[in-house]
C-alpha cells in the first residue's frame, strides 16, 4: 500500500494544485478519457481544488458504459439458454439491456458467474465439458490482451465448449469522433494510463497534431491526475500540442509489445457501436477469421437482436463531454443505481454513478 | 434413547449418532431420530436447565431487575447464511450467536437468552454440525448468554447451502439507558471501535472464488462486554450500531435518516488495516462498505467522547477505537466525508451487491 499512499499525499497534491493555479491564465476545458480517472476525481474531490476557469469533462473511457445495448441484449439471450455458463467481469451484471440485466437472468435460474480473469472462464470450460461456457469480452485496450490470450489458450487446448461474446473498443477513434464534432468543447486530454500501459502513446502523437490539442498520459491516483492536469495546462498556456507522458512509472512510448502482439494475433479492427454515441468506424476489435469458431454470436445465433434504449438517458452526450450528469432530468430521479436507465449509472467507472455516489449533495 | 450407545462425556466431536454420520431427512421428522439428534448434538453443549426441561417452550424466570421502573426488554432475530461455513476467525455458529448478541447490545441492553433454529441440508456431515454447535457454545460462554430454546428442520439435499441458523435474542435495557438510531444529535461525536472491513475481506478470501490470499481474519465477536464497560462509564451514549452488511457507510446513512441529521466522517480517522486496504484496492471495493461482525459505532455527547474513547481503548475489542466523525445539522439525512485533501464528498448507502470492477 505504501506505493499507493505516496500518490495520495495531500501535501504533494496541494503543491501541484498551487503550481496549476500559478500557471493558468485562461479558462480551459480538459477531458479525462478514462472513467477510472473520473471516479478518482470525484472520490477525492480533486475538482474542488482546481482553480477557477479550469473545467474537467468526463470522457467515454468506461468500458461498461459504452458497450452497446445490442451486445447486452445478446448477452442476456445467451445467458438465458439452458446448458450455458455465462461468465463476465462483475460490473457487467447490473448493466440494463432492453429488458433486464444479467442479475435477473441469474435470478431466473441462469448460470451467470463473475470471474476476475478471462483465463478463469477457460478453466470453467475445462471443468464443465458438458456445458457451453461463454465469456463476455468487453473493454478497451486494457482488457484486450488477456481476452485475446484466453481465446488463444482455448484454441490450443482444443476446447469446443468455449466462446467469446466480443465487444472491444479502442480509445483513439473515440478521440477523433469527439474532436471532429462541431460541438466539441475539449481543448486538452488526460489520456488513460492503463490503456497506454498496453498500447504506449505513439497513437496519440498524430491526434495531438491534427487537432492541435495537448494529450497527456495520466495515471489514476490523486497525485497522478494532478500531475497530468498540470502538464496539459502548461501546454495549453504555452500553445503547444503534443503527446506527453505524466505516467512514466508505468507507460512507455512503445507500450507492452507482447500484449500488442497477442491482440494483433487474435483480433482485427471492426466498426463498433458505442452505447449512446453510435457507430464509430474502425473503433473496435473482433475475432479474426481463424478464431471465428470461438465467436458466441455465431454459435448461439443471436445476430438478429434489435434493442430499445431509454429515451430519457443522455449518456451519449455525457460520454462526449457535451453534458454533465446534473444536466439530465432523469438523474437521481427515474435513474439511480438501483434502477439505472443507462450504463453510466451502473459502472464503477461511469460518470453518472460517480456523481451519484460522491457529488449529489454539492 | 438407545441404551447401547456410549454415554457422552463432555463434547466429543463428532458425536456418533446411532443412525448415520450424515444428516438425513429422518433427523427432521420429529421422531426418534430427531430426539437423538437434539439430545446428543444440541443438549450437551448448550447445557442449561431451561433448555433441558425439554418442553415446547423454554420457561424463563423473570429476572428481578426487569421490575426496575422503566426497564425494557429488547428482542432481536437474525438468520445467518454464510459461505463458506468456516472462515478464518470464525464460522456460522459463532456468527449466529454474536450477530444476535450484538443486535441486542446495540440497544444498550444486556443480552441474556438466545433461541437457535437450524435448517440442515440432507447429507450434512454430523461432525461438521458438532463443530458449529461447539463454536456456538463457546461464543455463548464468551457473551455470557444461554441458549434456551431451539428447533431443527432438515431439507432435501440441494435445497439449502449446508446449514442455516436463525437466532433470536432477549436482553434487558436498564431504565436509564436511551439508545436508538433516531437519537443522534448535532454536536455529537462518532466513535468507531476498531478497524473496518476485516470480516468481509476474510470471508471473501475464504470463498476462494477470487483467487487471492490474505492473513486477515474475521473480527466476529460478541460486543456486549465492550458495551457494558462503555455504559458503566457514561449513559450519554445516544446511538450504538454494529456496521455489519453494507459497512460503516450504509450504517451511518441509516442513522442520518433516522435522526434527521448530517454526519461528517474524517478519512484520516477511519481505522482500516493495511492488508484490508490492499485487498480492497485490488478488488475495487471501498472498506467503508465492507462488512464487520465485531465492531461498533457509538454516537455520544462530545463532552464524554475523550473519556469514553480511552475506556474503549482499554478493552480488547476496542483497542483500535478512534473518534471518526461528528454529527451536524446540515446536510440532513446525508453522510459526507472530509478527505485527506480537505475536500468533501458524499458517502452513499451501498447499492445492490458489491461487484469487482472490470479493470
Amino acid at each position: 500500500m505504501k506505493f499507493i499512499t505516496d500518490y495520495r499525499d495531500a501535501r504533494r497534491v496541494h503543491a501541484l494544485m498551487d503550481e496549476i493555479a500559478r500557471t493558468i491564465h485562461h479558462p480551459w476545458v480538459i477531458m479525462e478519457i478514462c472513467g477510472g480517472q473520473t471516479h478518482s476525481i470525484m472520490k477525492y474531490g480533486l475538482d474542488q481544488l482546481l482553480p477557477d476557469g479550469l473545467e474537467l469533462v468526463h470522457g467515454p473511457g468506461c468500458p461498461v458504459c459504452v458497450t452497446s445495448i445490442e451486445m447486452i441484449d445478446k448477452a442476456l439471450a445467451i445467458a438465458a439458454q439452458p446448458g450455458v455458463i455465462f461468465t463476465s467481469y462483475g460490473d457487467m451484471l447490473r448493466v440494463p439491456g432492453s429488458a433486464g440485466d444479467l442479475f435477473s437472468i441469474r435470478a431466473a435460474g441462469g448460470d451467470v458467474r463473475v470471474v476476475y480473469s478471462s483465463l478463469d472462464a477457460v478453466k470453467i470450460a475445462q471443468e464443465n465439458p458438458e456445458q457451453q461456457v461463454v465469456f463476455f469480452a468487453i473493454g478497451f485496450e486494457t482488457t484486450a490482451p488477456a481476452n485475446a490470450m484466453c481465446v488463444f489458450h482455448a484454441k490450443k487446448l482444443g476446447l469446443k465448449n468455449f466462446s467469446l461474446l466480443t465487444s472491444h473498443v479502442r480509445v483513439p477513434p473515440a478521440m477523433h469522433t469527439i474532436l471532429g464534432s462541431v460541438n466539441n468543447r475539449v481543448q486538452g486530454f488526460l489520456a488513460a494510463g492503463h490503456v497506454c500501459s498496453v498500447m504506449g502513446y505513439w497513437e496519440y502523437t498524430p491526434i495531438a497534431q491534427k487537432y492541435q490539442v495537448p494529450i497527456v498520459v495520466t495515471g489514476f491516483e490523486p497525485l497522478d491526475i494532478t500531475h497530468g492536469i498540470l502538464y496539459v495546462v502548461r501546454q495549453l498556456e504555452m500553445g503547444t500540442y503534443y503527446a506527453e507522458n505524466a505516467y512514466s512509472r508505468v507507460v512507455s512510448y512503445e507500450g507492452n509489445q507482447p500484449a500488442q502482439k497477442i491482440i494483433r494475433q487474435v483480433f482485427e479492427d471492426c466498426d463498433q457501436t458505442w452505447r449512446g454515441i453510435g457507430t464509430i468506424p474502425s473503433s473496435g476489435w473482433q475475432l479474426k477469421s481463424e478464431y471465428k469458431d470461438f465467436d458466441a454470436v455465431q454459435r448461439f445465433q443471436v445476430q438478429q437482436i434489435k434493442p430499445a434504449e431509454s429515451p430519457l438517458c443522455i449518456a451519449g452526450r455525457i460520454l462526449q463531454g457535451l453534458n454533465k450528469p446534473f444536466d439530465c432530468s432523469a438523474f437521481a430521479n427515474q435513474c439511480n443505481p438501483e434502477h439505472p436507465l443507462g450504463a453510466t449509472m451502473v459502472s464503477s467507472e461511469g460518470a453518472c454513478s460517480a456523481y451519484y455516489r460522491y457529488g449529489r449533495s454539492q | 434413547m438407545n441404551k447401547n450407545l456410549p454415554t457422552l462425556e463432555g463434547l466429543a466431536c463428532p458425536i456418533p449418532l446411532p443412525h448415520n454420520q450424515k444428516i438425513v431427512l429422518g433427523h427432521g421428522s420429529g421422531g426418534r431420530m430427531s430426539y437423538d439428534l437434539i439430545s446428543r448434538i444440541f443438549f450437551p453443549p448448550f447445557d442449561n436447565p431451561i433448555l433441558k426441561a425439554g418442553d415446547d417452550a423454554g420457561v424463563i424466570t423473570i429476572p428481578n431487575n426487569i421490575y426496575d421502573l422503566g426497564s425494557k426488554l429488547a428482542v432481536s432475530t437474525d438468520s445467518h447464511v454464510v459461505t463458506p461455513l468456516f472462515f478464518p476467525g470464525g464460522d456460522i455458529g459463532r456468527l449466529a450467536v454474536c450477530g444476535t448478541v450484538n443486535d441486542i447490545a446495540m440497544m444498550g441492553a444486556s443480552p441474556h437468552y438466545l433461541t437457535a433454529g437450524f435448517v440442515l441440508e440432507e447429507g450434512l456431515d454430523v461432525g461438521l454440525l458438532c463443530k458449529v454447535v461447539d463454536s456456538m457454545r463457546l461464543a455463548a460462554c464468551e457473551a455470557n448468554v444461554q441458549i434456551v430454546a431451539g428447533d431443527t428442520k432438515v431439507v432435501q439435499n440441494g435445497k439449502a447451502d449446508g446449514l442455516y441458523i436463525n437466532t433470536t435474542g432477549i436482553g434487558i435495557i436498564p431504565h436509564d439507558v436511551i439508545i436508538h438510531g433516531g437519537n443522534a444529535q448535532p454536536g455529537d461525536v462518532v466513535l468507531v471501535s476498531g478497524s473496518l472491513g476485516d470480516h468481509g475481506i476474510a470471508v471473501l478470501a475464504a470463498r476462494g472464488e477470487l483467487n487471492f490470499e490474505t492473513q486477515i481474519v474475521s473480527d466476529v465477536a460478541p460486543l456486549n462486554g465492550l458495551v457494558s464497560t462503555m455504559l458503566a462509564t457514561t449513559k450519554a451514549i445516544h446511538v450504538l450500531r454494529d456496521p455489519t452488511r453494507g459497512g460503516l457507510a450504509t450504517t451511518l446513512n441509516e442513522i442520518a435518516i433516522q435522526s434527521k441529521v448530517g454526519i461528517t466522517i474524517f478519512e484520516d480517522a477511519i481505522p482500516v488495516k493495511p492488508a484490508v486496504a490492499s485487498a480492497c484496492e485490488m478488488l475495487g471495493f471501498d472498506p467503508l462498505y465492507v462488512a464487520n461482525e465485531g465492531k461498533l459505532i457509538a454516537i455520544v455527547d462530545k463532552n464524554i467522547a475523550d473519556e469514553l474513547l480511552s475506556v474503549m481503548k482499554d478493552h480488547p475489542l476496542g483497542k483500535d477505537a478512534s473518534i471518526s466523525g461528528v454529527i451536524t445539522d446540515q446536510p440532513a439525512d446525508h453522510v459526507t466525508l472530509k478527505t485527506t485533501f480537505g475536500t468533501t464528498r458524499m458517502v452513499d448507502m451501498l447499492s445492490g451487491e458489491m461487484l469487482p470492477r472490470i479493470c
